[in-house]
């Protein structure tokens, strides 16, 4: 059982009112990028044992997409943050270097 | 105009709570940016009631404010009320980024009254509805089973919902079950 906090209606959201949203600050590449970037956007996702940085609705909830920083080992959750940016805020990492030292996750440590 | 009815046309259920169709509620979503002076405004002279914070339901007899999102109202009031108030408030957000809909159509609504209410929704619902959790004043937005619901308590035992109206017999049946005589659990 996963319990996520949302960061906009403040829940502590059991896994059953979220919906999955599949792998955080994927980069796009649409137009214009090579076959290999763009399969890579398409098709290239991590899927670590360990840490991982995931995108969640609240789905059953207020609605809002948000970010997650979990373990997919032991389902220990490093952090929740906001949607709007495109890497995970320094107190997230602070976190996970907490838990997971020296973890690393696609360009991020 | 044709005659306005509830899903459910005031069905009641009486068990070790009692379910009852609340009949046809004046509903309105309100979208838009919450801090805004003007929404503010426009919202809280529809309901006459103070500006919920996050998560709060500000209920007073038919009327309220409940805080659905970041950027999300939902205004109560009389049915008869809903169109007129929905025009106004849209009126006074012209020319700001806003949606205003008049969904009073589109929700039923349900009270679950009695000392066993509390549970009853417990069984139902994920979110926690240990007395510290959750009281007069809040609303939380949910799923029943396998439907979506959003509920508040209107004082220290009784409660009301609203889902989709497409289910409402849906819910009416899940919530009339988890109220049977005998069917209780004792945790609360
Ligand atoms: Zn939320």
């Amino acid at each position: 059982m996963l319990i996520l906090h949302c960061p906009y209606c403040g829940v502590d959201a059991d896994e059953t009112e979220l919906a999955a949203g599949g792998e955080a600050h994927l980069k796009r590449f649409g137009p214009g990028s090579s076959d290999e970037e763009f399969e890579g956007y398409l098709f290239g996702r991590e899927n670590p044992r360990g840490v991982h940085l995931e995108r969640w609705r609240h789905a059953h909830g207020c609605g809002k997409w948000f970010h997650a920083a979990r373990c997919t080992a032991t389902l220990e959750v490093f952090g929740t943050y906001s949607a709007q940016v495109t890497e995970p805020p320094a107190e997230i990492r602070e976190a996970i270097t907490a838990k997971r030292p020296g973890w690393s996750w696609r360009e991020f440590s | 105009m044709s005659e306005a009815v509830s899903a459910l046309a005031g069905a009641r259920f009486e068990g070790a709570a009692v379910v009852a169709d609340t009949g046809p509620r004046g509903m309105i979503t309100v979208r838009g940016d919450l801090s805004d002076a003007k929404l503010v405004k426009a919202v809280t002279g529809a309901a006459g009631v103070a500006m919920p914070g996050q998560r709060e339901a500000r209920v007073e007899g038919a009327k309220g404010l409940l805080w659905m999102s970041p950027d999300e109202l939902m205004v109560l009031l009389p049915y008869e009320e809903a169109p007129a108030a929905a025009e106004k408030i849209a009126k006074a957000l012209a020319g700001s980024h806003h949606l205003v809909a008049n969904v009073s159509d589109a929700r039923a609504v349900f009270a679950v009254t009695g000392a066993a209410a509390r549970e009853v929704l417990a069984k139902l619902t994920p979110a926690d509805l240990h007395v510290s959790a959750f009281g007069p004043g809040q609303v939380r937005r949910s799923r029943f089973a396998q439907v979506a619901a959003a509920f508040w308590m209107t004082n220290e035992t009784d409660f009301e919902l609203f889902c989709f109206r497409s289910q409402a017999v849906y819910m009416f049946d899940l919530l009339s079950a988890a109220a049977r005589k005998g069917a209780g659990v004792g945790y609360f």
